[in-house]
This record gives C-alpha cells, structure tokens and sequence, in this order.
C-alpha cells in the first residue's frame, strides 16, 4: 500500500502520486506547538508586565507550557516516515529549509522555559531540601526526595534578601526573553506552511502571523480550562478536608478567586481573538478580491467542500459563539469553560482546514482529494496517523503536567512575589 | 569580580573564536571552488516531450516502473502519461488511470474512486496525450525545503534523493508543484523521476527514452548545441510546466495547449 492511500479519496483529475501525505499528526503538531507559546505568552503577562490578576495562573501557565514542550516534537516524530533519522534535522539541518531551524528554535525555546521555571521555583527547592535534610531520619522515599530537590537547588541555597531579588529579576528578563521566542516557535509553524509555494491555500505571508495570534488565544483558552477543572478539584479536596476538621481555606475564599482570575484573563484571551480573526478574515477577502489562477478551486474547496469546517466549526462555533459568551456581563465560572472549549476547537479546526483543507485541492487544480481520518487502526500506520494516534497526543500533555506539579507544584504557594 | 575590560576583552576573544571556523566554511566551500573552475559542468542534462507524437500507449510507465523498482501495481509512479479531451462545450477531461500504465484502454474519462464518464465521439473538440515527469528544475522548491539536505541537486542538474539520508518528513512532496514526488512503498522515503541516473551517466538513454515506440520523449545535453535535444529547443517554439512558480523546469514540450495542467 502506498503511503497516503489509506485515507485519501481522489475525484476528477488528481496526479497519480498526490495523496494527502500531511494528515491529524501535522494537525497536531501546529495545535501542540500553539499551546506552548500560548501558555508562555499569559504567564509572561504577569512576570513582565506585572498584571498582579494573573499571578496565580501564571505560574500555572508556566508548568503547563513546560509540560507541553516535549509533546510539541511528539507529533512530528509519529508523521516522520524514518523517525529513528528524526534527530538528524539538529545534526545536519539545511539551512534553506523552515523545518531545519526547528531544533534551534525548540531548544532555546526550551531551555528559557527551563531556566525560567528554575529561579521561580529555586526558593521551594532549597527550603524543601532543608526541610527534609533536617529531619533525624528519613524514610527511602524521602531520602529519594531529598536527593532530587538538592540537586534541583543546583547548589545555589542562598536565600537572603539579595539572592531573592536577583531570582526574580532573572524570571523578568527570562520571560521577556521568551515572549520573542515562543512567538518565533510558532510564527515558524507559520512560516513552514505560508512559505510552500507549490501550495495556493497556503502560501501566504500572513500565515506565521495568523498562527502567532490563534496560538495565543489556544494557549490561553486551554489554562483557563485547565485551571478551572483543577479549582473544581481542590474544591471538592476541600470540602472533603472540611468534613474531617482540617481545611485550610474556605470554599468561598477560592471561587472568588478563580472567577477573578478567570475574568482578568478571559479579556485577554478576547483580545487576541479579534486579532486571530482580523486577519483571518483579510487573507479571505484578499484571496476574493485578487482571484488569482487558483482561486477557482479555493473558492470551491472554501465555500464547498470545506463549508462545515470552515464557516459552521470554525468561525461559527469556535470563534463567534464564544466571543459572544464571554461579552454577555457577569461572566460565571461554568461560561468560561464552556467558551474556552468552544476557543479550543476553533483553533483546533483552523489548524484542521489549513493542513488538510490545504491538501483538498489537486495541485493541477482539476481535481479534489478528500481525507478519511483512519479510526480503528488496521496497521501501525494508520494508528500513529488516524485518531487514536492523535488522542495519544492530545493526552500526553497532562499527564506530563501532572507529574510535573509533584515536583513543582502550582497552587496554595506563596512564595514567589 | 569581572572588570568591564575584563569582559570586553573575553567577549571580543569569544566571538573571534566562533568567527575563525566560520570564515573557514566560507573558504573552503566546495561548490564555489567548482563553480570557479573554468570548465565547470560540460553536462546539463534536459528533456524533450514531443506531444504530438505521443499516443498514449504507457509504454514509457511500464519501462520506468520496472526499471526503477516500482512496485508494478501500486498507485504511484515516477512518469505518467495524461490524457486530455476538450469538448465542445468547452469543458476539459484530463484523466490518467493507474499513472496510464497500461494505456488508455477504456474510452471512458476516470473520475476516480470507480466513476466513469463517457463522452461521446461527436462531442469532442480535440484530445491529446502528455507525458509528465520531473522537470529536475534549475530552481528546485524540493531541494529548497528538505530539512536535512537528503534532496541535492547534482552538478548535471538532475535532482537527486539519498534514501539512507532522508527522513521522511514529506516536505518536498508538498514543495513539488508538479505533484512528481511520492513515497517509496517499500524503502519510505521520497521519490520520484531522476532521469535513470545509473543509465545517462553511463552514456546509455533513459528507460522510457528507449521504450517509447514514437519518439515522443528525448533526453539529451542541454550544454552541447549539437544534441539533438539541445537543437529543438534552441530552434523551435517550446514550453515548460508551471513557468509562474520560478522553478525553472528543464523539461520542455513541444505542442503544450493551455489546458494542460
Ligand atoms: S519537478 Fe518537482 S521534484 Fe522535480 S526538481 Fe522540480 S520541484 Fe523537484
Ligand atoms: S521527505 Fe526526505 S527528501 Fe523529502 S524533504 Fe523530507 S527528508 Fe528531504
């Protein structure tokens, strides 16, 4: 079987060899990547440009864009055809190619977050240390614990007041740093697409801009969602804790403070909404006014074939309806999530109708091709590139965040100013 | 403590030191000190389409694909012959069953995925046939694209893939806009037409050059005027594929109508 011939229906004149070769895992990869940036980018907020609001959930955003980081790569490791040569894109990249600079970008991107999330968190590593050091004897898993905070502490335990305010200052530049960088990760996505000028659907400048914008608003949208479910959680830890006399907050003291959170950052999610939107909306309009050669059979492909996932998920659902939840006043907790799912999908299917809408049309322009996404896997390859493969994805994130918070947890701490 | 001296010192001794290797990629870059001898590639290697001789046969497809190791049967191939048939509504029919492997044995236009549309003989306009293959374009968006470099472009100007190279990513199939790249379905990795290297550079002709009972295809040297190729170009009216992607395509054709995509 050829590659791509599993999920591909071909209609009137396509090319013997054009299949949909790009399928769910390349939409993932600018989704997952989009998620990254977009959490960087709202923890930023609060660590560079001070909005006091957002200091819970961005150290929250933080550990979840960290967390996503490594899932940014899965993706492109389950499409490659020869993934065990993966690794040689960082070993002997051509530089011509968008796609080579991926691992420098990845991994300075990286090491920011990294580094970032060390001066954040260096205060919570050397007390822990000291903590468990103190204690006469320790158990094995603590001695494990001991052992892994003291190296996390890097051998920097200085905590007076000099030390404090330098972490701090480190975690300003850092994330002012990153907010190029993360834009860069992603307006790169961007760029892999816009800049295939074999391609008529995609190849546009505005595409690394239109990714930059609709990655932020994901980002954001997936911590507010995030963030809620984990408040419902340590609501019901909570209440759990009140009936056997032990908690330490109350109830209410929490969900004022979520739905503050929440209202501060659902303006900014809003805000760059109507920008993803903004342009979105021009690069169609251009693309109408200019009629170009192939605006025959992108008109076709956009107002046809594609209507339901263009007009109807993505505009619809995923863009206006929400933007309409979140203007009603008096925003509840409960529309929040409900608006931020809404975001996700929206970006979600942007994603969808750029990489397969753009693989819709025969690039003789005569034909059409229609993609199947492959749901029970028949074969390793229509597992890694049909939905159970794409769910694989799609879940990796948190758990990754859940491991992470046992080693840096997110909430209940004050230490960071 | 570091003085300000002190660090300006080392930043300058630093950045010397990345600067000295670097400079040295840029003396000793192989394709420059070729570019600058004089008798720098006598071999360029073109193609000749005549698509008034070609009936459709697929001669060339079968050749190609056993003479490269396609697997006979799947649905991809490195040359295809297209079908055209305009009617006189104006409309056009393009069609290519099984890359027109074994001809164009059914009058019916392939619509794919099984449906077929017969138009009748008095209704058409014209009809005509063309072969399609990589154009090993001077200005090649494949090799452009390949994160690893695993797509080059020989000095002979034939664009090549290294299969212990590439990855599989799949960007210069979506680079190609002439639909010629495909992924091998035994070593899964890019290919495509790379004009029977292991034959022209032993001085033998491409295996679809040598099926082809009409003549409709040529491979010839672009650089030497008195190749046959080479003299139809030069002297008569020619045209390539897609001109208005900048790819620079090298294979010409003689007799292309607008309709051919
Ligand atoms: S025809 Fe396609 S595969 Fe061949 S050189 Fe040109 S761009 Fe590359
Ligand atoms: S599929 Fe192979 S040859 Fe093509 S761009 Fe990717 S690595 Fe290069």
């Amino acid at each position: 079987m050829v590659h791509g011939e599993a999920w591909t229906l071909k209609e009137f004149f396509v090319y013997p060899n054009e299949y949909i070769y790009w399928t769910i895992q390349i939409v993932m990869y600018p989704f997952m990547t989009g998620l990254v940036a977009g959490a960087f980018v709202l923890s930023s907020l609060y660590h560079v440009f001070g909005v006091k609001q957002l200091k819970e959930i961005a150290r929250f955003s933080l550990v979840f864009s960290f967390a996503l980081l490594p899932v940014a790569m899965m993706p492109l490791m389950l499409h490659l055809q020869q993934p065990q040569r993966g690794f040689e894109v960082m070993m002997t990249p051509h530089f011509t190619s968008a796609i080579a600079a991926f691992g420098i970008v990845f991994s300075t991107y990286g090491m920011i977050v990294a580094s970032e999330l060390w001066f954040v968190y260096r205060r919570h590593f050397v007390t822990t240390a000291a903590g468990l050091g103190g204690k006469a004897s320790r158990s094995k898993i603590e001695q494990a614990w001991f052992l892994l905070y003291s190296v996390l502490t890097l051998g920097a335990r200085d905590l007076g007041e000099e030390s404090l305010a330098r972490d701090e200052k480190a975690v300003r530049v850092l994330a002012a740093v990153g907010i190029p960088v993360a834009c860069f990760l992603h307006g790169y996505a961007g760029f892999i697409f816009g800049s295939v000028k074999a391609n008529a659907l995609w190849m546009t400048p505005l595409m690394p801009v239109i990714f930059i914008c609709s990655a932020v608003v994901s980002g954001i949208a997936l911590c507010i969602l995030t963030y809620i479910a984990t408040m419902e959680i340590r609501k019901l830890v909570l209440s759990w804790q009140r009936k056997h006399g032990r908690a330490l907050e109350t109830k209410e003291e929490l969900k004022s403070a979520e739905i503050q959170v929440v209202r501060m950052t659902s303006r900014y999610l809003i805000m760059f909404l109507v920008l993803a939107i903004t342009l979105e909306l021009l690069d169609l309009i251009f693309r109408g006014y200019t009629a170009v050669k192939s605006w025959d059979i992108l008109r076709s492909v956009i107002y046809g074939r594609d209507f339901v996932n263009i007009f109807i998920l993505q505009y619809g659902l995923g863009n206006l309806v929400p933007f309409i939840l979140f203007l009603i006043p008096g925003l509840s907790i409960r529309r929040a999530a409900a608006g931020c799912a809404l975001v996700l999908l929206g970006v979600f299917m942007m994603r969808w109708n750029v990489v397969i809408g753009g693989q819709a049309f025969s690039s003789s322009f005569a034909g059409f091709m229609h993609y199947q996404l492959p749901i029970w896997p028949d074969s390793f390859e229509t597992f890694k590139e049909g939905l159970f493969g794409a769910l694989m994805v799609g879940i990796t994130p948190f758990v990754l965040f859940w491991l992470v918070t046992w080693v840096l947890p997110v909430f209940g701490r004050n230490d960071s100013r | 403590m570091i003085t300000r001296r002190r660090f300006c010192k080392n930043a300058l001794l630093v950045a010397g030191g990345i600067a000295m290797p670097l400079a040295a990629l840029e003396w000793f870059d192989p394709k420059r000190l070729h570019a600058e001898r004089k008798d720098a590639a006598p071999v360029r290697w073109g193609f000749l389409v005549d698509t008034y001789k070609c009936v459709g046969c697929g001669m060339c497809v079968k050749a190609c694909k056993i003479e490269n190791e396609t697997p006979y049967d799947a649905d991809v191939s490195r040359t295809w012959v297209e079908r055209y048939i305009v009617t006189k509504d104006g409309r056009t029919h393009i069609d290519s069953p099984k890359a027109a492997r074994d001809g164009f044995i059914d009058k019916r236009v392939d619509l794919g995925e099984g449906r077929m549309e017969t138009i009748r003989d008095e209704d058409i306009e014209k009809a005509f046939f063309v072969p399609k293959l990589c154009n090993q374009c001077d200005n090649p968006p494949c090799v452009q694209v390949c994160p690893v470099g695993a797509t080059y472009q020989a000095a002979d100007g034939v664009v090549l893939v290294d299969r212990s190279w590439c990855i599989g990513c799949g960007y210069c199939i979506m680079g190609c806009p002439y639909g010629v790249r495909f992924f091998h379905p035994v070593y899964h990795v890019a290919e495509k037409c790379n004009f029977c290297y292991h034959r022209i550079s032993k001085g033998m002709k491409t295996a679809c050059v040598d099926a082809c009972p009409f003549g409709a295809r040529l491979v010839g040297n672009l650089r030497n005027p008195d190749d046959p190729v080479t003299k139809v170009i030069m002297s008569e009216r020619v045209a390539v594929l897609k001109e208005e992607y900048g790819t620079k395509p090298q294979v010409f054709y003689r007799g292309l109508s607008r309709e051919v995509r």
